[in-house]
Parts: structure tokens; sequence; C-alpha cells
């Protein structure tokens, strides 16, 4: 017999112990991704035309509109890179100090990269 | 209801693109079926699905698996990209480290296969958000949104490399 409600099913999610969450934001970040990919190949695009100099570099990213979407471009492009290379890591790594070590690896790395790009875009863009 | 074998004509059947690329898992006589290799317990050791040896390659899963690997490959392109953003906000003479990598022969052929592996990464990703909405999951809308999605990821990595080889040498 079953004492849990519905309820308190659905809210125990089930053997996995997890929702939708991970597939969701997926979804998400890849649909932010379409637009914002095309994007960024573009201005790669622009720079090469400028000749890829440093100067071309900081009179692309000066501009408010390409540095805040330059900073949703890396934080995103970080965050669905992290949720793609955990399945891999889940899906191939079946020694369990090894999959948890590089797991814990993979978040702190796309943590500090993230960062460090948003960092690196605000210097540009704020530094006159 | 029992059908006469060879009855069916392939325009009555509704996947008749299965007769000509038909899904079977080829399993041979492999080592892993050998009474020697058997797992405790008395269980033959068998392969299990699916299992990319003794699985015939279809256009499906092949598309499937490069979608996996651009996207591994990808993950190398945004450390290069994160590299390349540190060094352009540390100076100009960081930034002409990172672009003297990046225009060396390793870096032209690393930013051509990023460039080829984030348009098919691109394209196949919007593929499988078709598929989230329901459409297109049919045998031959698969088969047929594949090949335009290879021809797409092509053309446009061609694109970006003629336009960008023309302006440099102009």
């Amino acid at each position: 017999m079953r004492i849990e409600t519905p309820l308190a099913r659905v809210r125990g999610l089930g053997s996995a112990k997890e929702g939708t969450e991970h597939w969701w934001m997926q979804r998400l970040t890849a649909i932010l991704l379409v637009p914002l990919g095309l994007w960024f190949v573009s201005g790669i695009w622009w720079l090469v035309m400028q000749g890829a100099s440093h100067d071309a570099v900081v009179d692309w990213m000066r501009g408010p509109v390409t540095a805040t979407l330059f900073i949703l471009f890396a934080a995103t492009t970080f965050y669905h890179l992290k949720l793609g290379m955990q399945v891999v890591i889940e899906d191939y790594v079946h020694n369990k100090k090894m999959k948890w070590t590089m797991l814990i690896g993979l978040s702190l790395g796309c943590f500090i990269a993230g960062a460090s790009c948003v960092y690196s875009v605000l210097a540009i863009a704020l530094r006159g | 209801m029992a059908q006469a074998p060879g009855s069916d004509s392939a325009s009555s059947r509704p996947h008749a693109y299965r007769q000509q690329r038909p899904l079977v898992l080829e399993v041979s006589e492999t080592k892993s079926m050998k009474p020697s290799k058997a797992k405790a317990g008395g269980q033959a050791a068998r392969p299990m699905s699916p299992h990319l040896q003794v699985y015939r390659p279809q256009l499906t899963s092949v598309l499937s698996i490069f979608h996996r690997l651009t996207g591994v490959f990808l993950a190398s392109g945004a450390a290069m990209l994160c590299w390349w953003l540190l060094a352009a906000a540390a100076g100009p003479d960081y930034y002409a480290d990172a672009m003297w990598f990046l225009t060396s022969w390793v870096g032209y052929a690393l930013l051509f296969a990023w460039t080829f592996s984030l348009f098919y990464h691109l394209c196949n990703g919007v593929r499988h958000l078709f598929w989230d909405v329901g459409m297109g999951l049919s045998m031959r809308a698969t088969y047929a949104s594949g090949a335009l999605m290879v021809g797409a990821a092509m053309g446009l990595t061609g694109l970006s490399w003629a336009i960008g080889l023309a302006v440099y040498f102009s």
C-alpha cells in the first residue's frame, strides 16, 4: 500500500531525486544561444575586417550594447557548457571519485571562466 | 490480422524508409559471447544496446554522436575565448600573445574547426528544439532535417571563411 499522497510523490521526484531543471535550463540557454551565437560570429567577422587589432577590440566592446550582449553570451555559454559537459561526464566516467572530482572541477571551472569573461568585458568597456 | 508476406507495397507502409535503411543490430560472434568471458552468475556478457561496436551506423546516430563531439570540442573554444578576452583586458602585449597563437597554423586550424563545430552544434541544436515541441519526428523528416542541417553547417562555415579570407586578402 502506498501511503504517499500524489503530491508527495511528485515532490519526491522518483528515484532520480531531481526533476526537469537540468533539461529545462539546457533548452533555455540553447534558445538564448541561437541569436547570441550568430551575433558573436558576426562580431568576430567585423573584428577581422578591422584587422583584429587590440584597438578594434576595445572600440567594439566600449559600446554598451556590445558589452551587455557579450557578458550575456559568455555567461550563457558557460552555463550551457556546464550542463552539457556534466552529462558527458556522468555518461562515461564511472569511477565515483574521478566522476565527482571532474564534476566539481567542471562547475568551479565554469564559474571561474565565466567570471573572468565578465570581468574582462567590463574592464575593457569601462576603462574609458 | 496476418498479412501475406510481400503483399505490402512501399507506399502503403508508414515507415517505408526503414526498408532502405534497416535498423538492424548486427551482433556477430564476438569474444564477449564466449562462455569463458561469461560473468559470474552464469549470465553471458552480452553487449548492451546501443553498443557502438556492433551497431550499424545510420545518419541519425552519426549526427547525434557528432553533436556531442562538437559540444565537447566547443568547450575548448570557450576556454580560448576566455584567454583571448582576459588578454585583451590585460593590455596590448598580452593580446599580442593570444593573437600570435590564434594566427599560427595551429590557431587557424582550430579556428576553422571551431567555426564548423559552432555552426553544426547550433543548427543541430535548433533541430533538437523542433523535436522538443514534437515537430519533425518521423523517420523521413529526421533524415531530411539531418541532411539539411549538415548542408547548412557546411554552407555557413564556408561562407564565413570565404568572406573572412576575401576581406583579409583585399
